[in-house]
């Protein structure tokens, strides 16, 4: 990744992760409202690659507990996961499909808040688990499929994607 | 090495070997991302374990006041950007429910109801002052403290938590558990400061409580928020002789035994009663409280600094 998709994204994830917390967050449709940053981290993911995802959410998820005054580190270990598994994904059975953002903003959308909850109830705070699960999470899930394509979009002609190069493997012929 | 393969060759059924070369990239490569992502959780982890156990005056608050103090005017920035989108989203939001009709009657109400909140406390107060004239009175509201009125700039999601992060912190003479109140009534209280920002525990929140009482009957009880939903709050605690009736209005208690007080000053006013309810198994009535306050449309608070707090 060359050091200027690195600023761009750096950047785009910045802006994410001020808005989701300004804006975005209180956006509530139906009990529930989209997380951009999770979306703009998966796709920032699945177009740079597995370890710029992850570098990428952990900065991101910093930025959202230093303006909330959070517990540091809980949104950062949340997104540094979506990130790096959107990379794997992006690099492996994802590559070159169509509808890869979207399968990969559903599905990690749904870990997330899964994963989320289960942080939140170790850390001994007390969540409601149907209102985590169900009653945010449902809206949170359509919502962000509905984001999916049009930030993959931006975010793709404000980044960049990584080429990837096939790896076929040499041979030689011994006699 | 020269590449060797050919058609013929491989129809020959020639052995063929994988140049060993690209094997050792593709396991450093994987090494290398293993490890970067192992790095990263163990400093979430660390973060998390810091954050977690660190006090309120302890580096790491130290490092994270200082980081949203830099932060703070891109939130701040953005927020006054958004502020017009904000009011357009409010406004289509709201429009099935008439809001401009809505907003002349509410403001109306809530002069009426201030001013009922405040003879009903008066008369209350007198003819239980007369019953006993050597009680000595608790603490008043609002004459003990100052405001300070804030602008709302941040909201963590809302799948875990209900809080708001406001733009006035330690430097403005906010400290931990000051109370936080709106025209229409109690919004929360003060769970972290930093120098710039604030961050407040909504009463919708899952933690929040506040000691609360009947303001016709003086029953007592402690408000909470209702399990399952978040418009709703319920009023806990209340003794099954006690009388609560539909449509009574719930305020802030503000009880004082020696030298411990409630956070919350009394008559605060919390929501009005929407249904009450008891069984005979339980200790307890089941009374649902619709809050006064709006907690998804908070704009501005305001902070209840004691007028005896110095700076």
């Amino acid at each position: 990744m060359s050091a200027a998709a690195s600023l761009r994204a750096t950047a785009v994830v910045f802006v994410a992760a001020l808005l989701q917390v300004v804006i975005v967050s209180s956006l509530v449709i139906a009990g529930g409202a989209p997380d951009l940053l999770l979306v703009v981290v998966v796709v920032l993911g699945l177009l740079r690659g597995s370890i710029p995802g992850a570098v990428l959410g952990f900065f991101g998820g910093l930025i959202v507990d230093l303006v909330t005054l959070g517990t540091l580190g809980v949104t950062s270990l949340v997104l540094t996961l979506a990130g790096f598994w959107a990379g794997r994904h992006g690099e492996t059975t994802g590559r070159g499909q169509r509808f890869a953002p979207v399968v990969a903003v559903g599905a990690i959308t749904l870990l997330a808040g899964a994963f989320g909850y289960v942080l939140h109830y170790l850390l001994d705070e007390e969540v409601v688990a149907k209102h985590a699960l169900v009653t945010a999470l449902a809206p949170a899930f359509v919502l962000n499929l509905i984001l999916a394509l049009p930030v993959h979009r931006l975010v793709r002609a404000l980044v960049g994607e990584e080429l990837r190069a096939e790896s076929s493997a040499e041979v030689e012929v011994v006699l | 090495m020269s590449r060797q393969r050919s058609a013929r060759s491989a129809a020959l059924g020639l052995t063929v070997r994988r140049i060993p070369t690209t094997i050792p990239s593709r396991n450093a490569g994987s090494l290398r991302r293993r490890l970067v992502v192992g790095i990263l959780i163990l400093a979430s982890l660390v973060l998390i374990s810091l954050s977690f156990r660190s006090e309120d005056t302890g580096p790491v608050s130290g490092v994270q006041s200082a980081g949203a103090t830099a932060l703070r005017p891109f939130a701040v920035g953005l927020e006054r950007v958004a502020q017009p989108f904000r009011d357009v989203y409010a406004w289509g939001d709201s429009l099935l429910t008439a809001r401009s009709d809505a907003e002349e009657l509410r403001t109306e109400l809530r002069e009426l109801r201030q001013r009922s909140i405040q003879s009903d406390f008066a008369l209350q107060e007198n003819e239980y002052l007369r019953e006993q004239l050597d009680y000595i009175d608790g603490p008043r509201f609002p004459a003990d403290f100052r405001s300070v009125v804030a602008e709302v700039i941040g909201r963590p999601g809302v799948a875990f938590t209900q809080a708001i992060v406001i733009a006035a912190g330690f430097d403005s003479g906010v400290r931990l558990n000051d109370p936080v109140v709106t025209a229409d009534g109690l919004v929360g209280r003060v769970t972290r400061v930093s120098p710039d920002t604030a961050r407040i525990q909504l009463l919708t929140d899952e933690e929040a409580a506040a000691s609360a009482i009947d303001l016709r009957t003086g029953a007592t009880g402690i408000v909470r928020h209702a399990r399952g939903t978040r418009e709703t709050l319920v009023l806990d605690r209340v003794r099954k002789q006690d009388v609560v009736r539909r449509g009574h209005e719930i305020v802030t208690a503000g009880w004082r035994a020696g030298a411990l007080s409630s956070l919350f000053p009394k008559g605060i006013p919390i929501g009005k009663v929407t249904s009450v309810g008891q069984t005979d198994t339980d200790l307890f009535q089941q009374v649902q409280v619709d809050p006064y306050v709006d907690f998804g449309a908070l704009d501005a608070v305001i902070v209840l600094v004691p007028a005896t707090r110095s700076g």
